[in-house]
């Protein structure tokens, strides 16, 4: 019964997909509205039909249905409920249908919110998302469907992956992925609909297609920070990042996301790059599909990789369809793809952008050359290898460092053109600070360049990007007399857009002074100790076992050790790491303890043991700022909530300051102010008293 | 940078064409940068590939193998573990059925190691004819299925009395 209403469910949408997308072709190519709403419905139905499913597939998790293909395959009755639920993107038919579900509820909403806009872009996108949901439909129905019958039924399931059901991030990384992941294809859906109604010349979809970048932007940076953490707190090697062929999958789309979000501004801005967009939204879209068939065939082996069939070859005819499309309509709007406005000055906003994305399309290259070299070399040498992290830092560092000065640089200059009196006032202070750094490294004893370099351009682009903070909030202040939390509210309001943008840079730097800490000044001590062994770590720094101990779990046992940490020879904690046996697996899965301060972790993994309980072999880490990097995602994403928060466009007379403008603001409607002090000027007796007024 | 003038406005989208002389060196200097580029990545691939081998392959290769990162994968032979704990020196052969190569790694082995289990290492392989490793990883499969009982079960994890309830 639940799986037929499961699979019934998932076919209807497969055919409404195709009722959808006949409809709104013949409705666009005959001039018939009617038809064209009639596609919007099946949107709205679709989403309901892969609610019905999604909800069939949970029933069955959790009233465990051995009789359905999935369940038997990722079910058990000792695993416990929440465990049971999330095992639903656990394996690959469940994650397929995950992501039918995302991409269908994100098409629902894309419809439902656009739905009065005129022309011909909401209809031609709504074909392009139908047709992603097609292709998706299509495999829940064949190579990943979840719903096939198992007979004979068995008593119990194996349970899922014991990895993924070691960490209550497992309820969060995945669909925060899925969030990030499938929201890039909104994007590419207005691209292609952009170009089938001839509307991308408008500023109108770059629009739409900026706001849902960055949503879905978010969504992925949060899900990349939540997936290191996870590896952190599970994998128990003390590490968070390790080029990991899946690692790479979401940090790929995530690269080309970031790239199109500080090109967009250069386009809506100045009219140029339109091409080099929809070249950039186009690769995203690709590269989260692509991910999807590395992580998802089985051609690479990782946690990710659920033994399969013939997915592979499906995935791999999609990119090709979805290449051959883009480069046709591309080429079919040549004209409306023309830049507009052309390069001023090598000093200004739009060269830094340029210089980013150069930057971040070359960082995208490296990883995506770093992760196919292995499949390319055996595919045509038969040689098995992998390309190890030496390659990937090696490659990436340089470019890290460089991002994180471009960080700074960028917002500060204008756009057009930088005098270089505005480049000495602009840039004295960041570089004193940088230099101040590098001296203070110095004398620490750091002597790798990069590490050094990471710092200090950390440090520039810090104080660049808080300098846009400070220097408007007392311009506030001297014009209305306003007090700092005021000032810096208003401002904020008044701009959230750029403001926004500024803060994700500080999550970003916040971040890349947690990894550049954590890997320069990482310490690691392994030592095998009696019950009441010290083993001194580093400094006053020590740890103590003080037993083992053992527990049976309906779905595991575990074997945990009592550690305290010692300084000075007392006690400031105790921590327990441990090792977990799954009845599936022969391998335990540890589970590292760490003890998490600002300043940095203490990481015990559990290596080793004997059965009687008189010896243990432990990991101690000490991590330095690594909690920055969880912190500094969340920065990020607060960033990017203040950008992306729907503002009313009189909000932004809140910028108005009384300086001098220095020209009309852009054509794009949304107004970016070329330096922070150079809003559209309106007297200031029109400038209202209330931030709450922005919605 | 000629054509700088502050004064115009942005907003009207008049086609200005590039400066003509300007484009071929443009042009010029992308070529330059994505080959710098490029010939960059591809010496940064080759030097950092690591190879999977057997002990059979790794011998085969002799001298081109020596120095290397090689990743390393095989059985670990009975009989041939050596492991000091208090030094947490551990010394063991791995073979394929056909060779075997004699590694060295420090640092405690993973819980269950033992032998005949099949490991992956990743390290050197020196040229006194002894695999440096520096990473060391029980090859676990992933397919989902209990132990058999021909394979012993599941050795007691830990000794009764230490089990909490």
């Amino acid at each position: 019964m639940t799986r037929m209403l499961g699979l019934a469910s998932v076919w209807i949408a497969l055919v409404m997909a195709i009722y959808g997308i006949v409809v709104a072709v013949m409705g666009l190519t005959r001039n018939k509205p009617a038809y064209v709403a009639s596609a919007f419905q099946t949107v709205y139905v679709n989403f309901a039909l892969m609610t019905l499913a999604i909800g069939a597939m949970i029933y069955a998790l959790v009233t465990h249905d051995f009789s359905i293909g999935y369940v038997a395959q990722v079910g058990s009755r000792t695993t416990p409920l929440l465990y049971t639920v999330i095992s639903l993107w656990g394996a690959l038919e469940g994650s397929i249908l995950f992501w039918g579900w995302v991409l269908a509820m994100y098409s629902a909403v894309v419809v439902w919110t656009n739905r009065h806009r005129v022309g011909g872009l909401v209809p031609w996108s709504t074909v392009a998302l139908l047709s992603i949901c097609f292709f998706f439909f299509v495999l829940l129905v064949g190579p990943a469907n979840p719903w096939h019958l198992v007979s004979p039924v068995l008593a119990d399931g194996p349970g899922p992956n014991p990895l993924l059901q070691n960490h209550i991030l497992m309820a969060v990384h995945p669909p925060l992925l899925y969030l990030g992941y499938v929201g890039m294809s909104v994007p590419f859906a207005f691209a292609v609909g952009a170009l089938l109604s001839k509307e991308i010349h408008s500023d109108d979809w770059i629009r739409l297609t900026r706001r849902w970048t960055l949503s879905a932007w978010t969504f992925l940076s949060l899900a990349i920070i939540a997936g290191m953490w996870w590896s952190y707190e599970v994998l128990g090697w003390g590490g968070y990042w390790a080029w990991d062929p899946v690692e790479n999958a979401s940090f790929m789309p995530w690269l080309t996301a970031t790239a199109f979000l500080h090109s967009v501004m250069v386009q809506e801005r100045r009219g140029m790059l339109k091409l080099w967009n929809v070249n950039l939204i186009v690769a995203t879209f690709l590269l989260t599909i692509l991910g999807t068939f590395l992580t998802r065939s089985g051609i690479i082996s990782s946690v990710h990789a659920f033994t399969t069939g013939t997915i592979g070859y499906y995935f791999l005819g999609f990119i090709a369809l979805c290449i051959v499309v883009s480069l046709v309509l591309v080429a079919g709007n040549s004209e409306g793809l023309r830049s507009e406005g052309h390069l001023d000055s090598a000093a200004s906003r739009e060269t830094v952008f340029m210089v980013n994305n150069l930057f971040l399309t070359g960082f995208t290259f490296v990883v995506v050359l770093g992760t196919l070299f292995p499949l390319v070399a055996e595919a045509f040498k038969g040689v098995k290898v992998t390309v190890g992290a030496p390659f990937f830092n090696k490659m990436t560092i340089p470019i890290c460092v460089s991002l994180l000065f471009l960080m700074g640089v960028g917002p500060s200059l204008p756009w057009k053109a930088a005098s270089r009196e505005q480049l000495r006032r602009l840039f004295v202070l960041p570089s004193a600070i940088a230099l101040a750094i590098v001296v203070l490294a110095v004398m620490r004893g750091m002597r790798d360049p990069y590490g050094i370099a990471a710092f200090a351009f950390a440090g520039f682009a810090l104080s660049c990007n808080l300098r846009e903070y400070a220097v408007g909030t007392m311009a506030r202040m001297r014009a209305h007399g306003e007090a700092v939390p005021v000032a810096l509210a208003r401002l904020i309001a008044g701009n959230r857009r750029r403001h926004g943008g500024y803060l994700a840079h500080i999550g970003i730097i916040t971040v890349a002074v947690g990894v550049t800490a954590s890997s320069s000044f990482r310490f690691e001590r392994e030592a095998t100790l009696k019950p009441g062994q010290v083993m001194p770590v580093k400094g006053d720094l020590s740890v103590r076992l003080k037993q083992l101990w053992g527990k049976q779990e309906p779905q595991r046992e575990v074997v945990g050790a009592d550690v305290e940490i010692l300084r000075n020879g007392a006690v400031i904690g105790t921590l327990d790491p441990r090792m977990n046996f799954y009845r599936t697996q022969e391998t335990p899965v540890p589970t590292p303890a760490v003890r998490s301060r600002p300043s940095g972790d203490v990481y015990i993994n559990l290596m080793a043991y004997t059965p009687d309980g008189q010896s243990a072999t432990l990991r101690v880490i000490l991590e330095p700022f690594v909690p920055w990097i969880w912190f500094g995602g969340l920065i990020v994403a607060m960033g990017a909530l203040v950008s992306a928060w729907p503002t009313a466009r009189r909000a932004e007379r809140f910028a108005s300051v009384p300086l001098p403008p220095r020209g009309p603001v852009g054509s794009a409607g949304v107004a970016f102010p070329g330096t922070g002090l150079s809003g559209a000027a309106l007297p200031m007796s029109q400038a209202p008293s209330s931030p709450t007024s922005t919605s | 940078m000629s054509d700088v003038n502050d004064t115009v406005p942005d907003a009207t989208p008049t086609r200005v064409s590039r400066n003509p002389s300007r484009k071929p060196l443009a042009i010029g200097a992308l070529v330059v940068l994505v080959g710098a580029f490029g010939y960059l990545m591809y010496g940064g691939v080759e030097e950092n590939l690591v190879y999977f081998l057997t002990p059979s392959e790794l011998v085969a290769k002799g001298d081109k193998a020596v120095d290397r990162p090689v990743r390393l994968g095989g059985q670990v032979v009975a009989g041939s573990v050596q492991w000091n704990a208090d030094a947490l020196d551990l010394r063991f052969k791995v073979t394929d059925g056909a060779k075997e190569v004699l590694v060295h790694s420090t640092g405690a082995p993973p819980q269950m190691f033992r032998a005949a289990i099949g490991v992956v290492v990743e390290g050197k392989y020196g040229r006194s004819g002894v695999f440096e490793s520096h990473s060391l990883m029980v090859k676990h499969s992933n397919e989902y299925r209990p132990p058999a009982p021909s394979e012993g079960g599941h050795p007691a994890r830990l000794d009764k009395t230490l089990i909490r309830s």
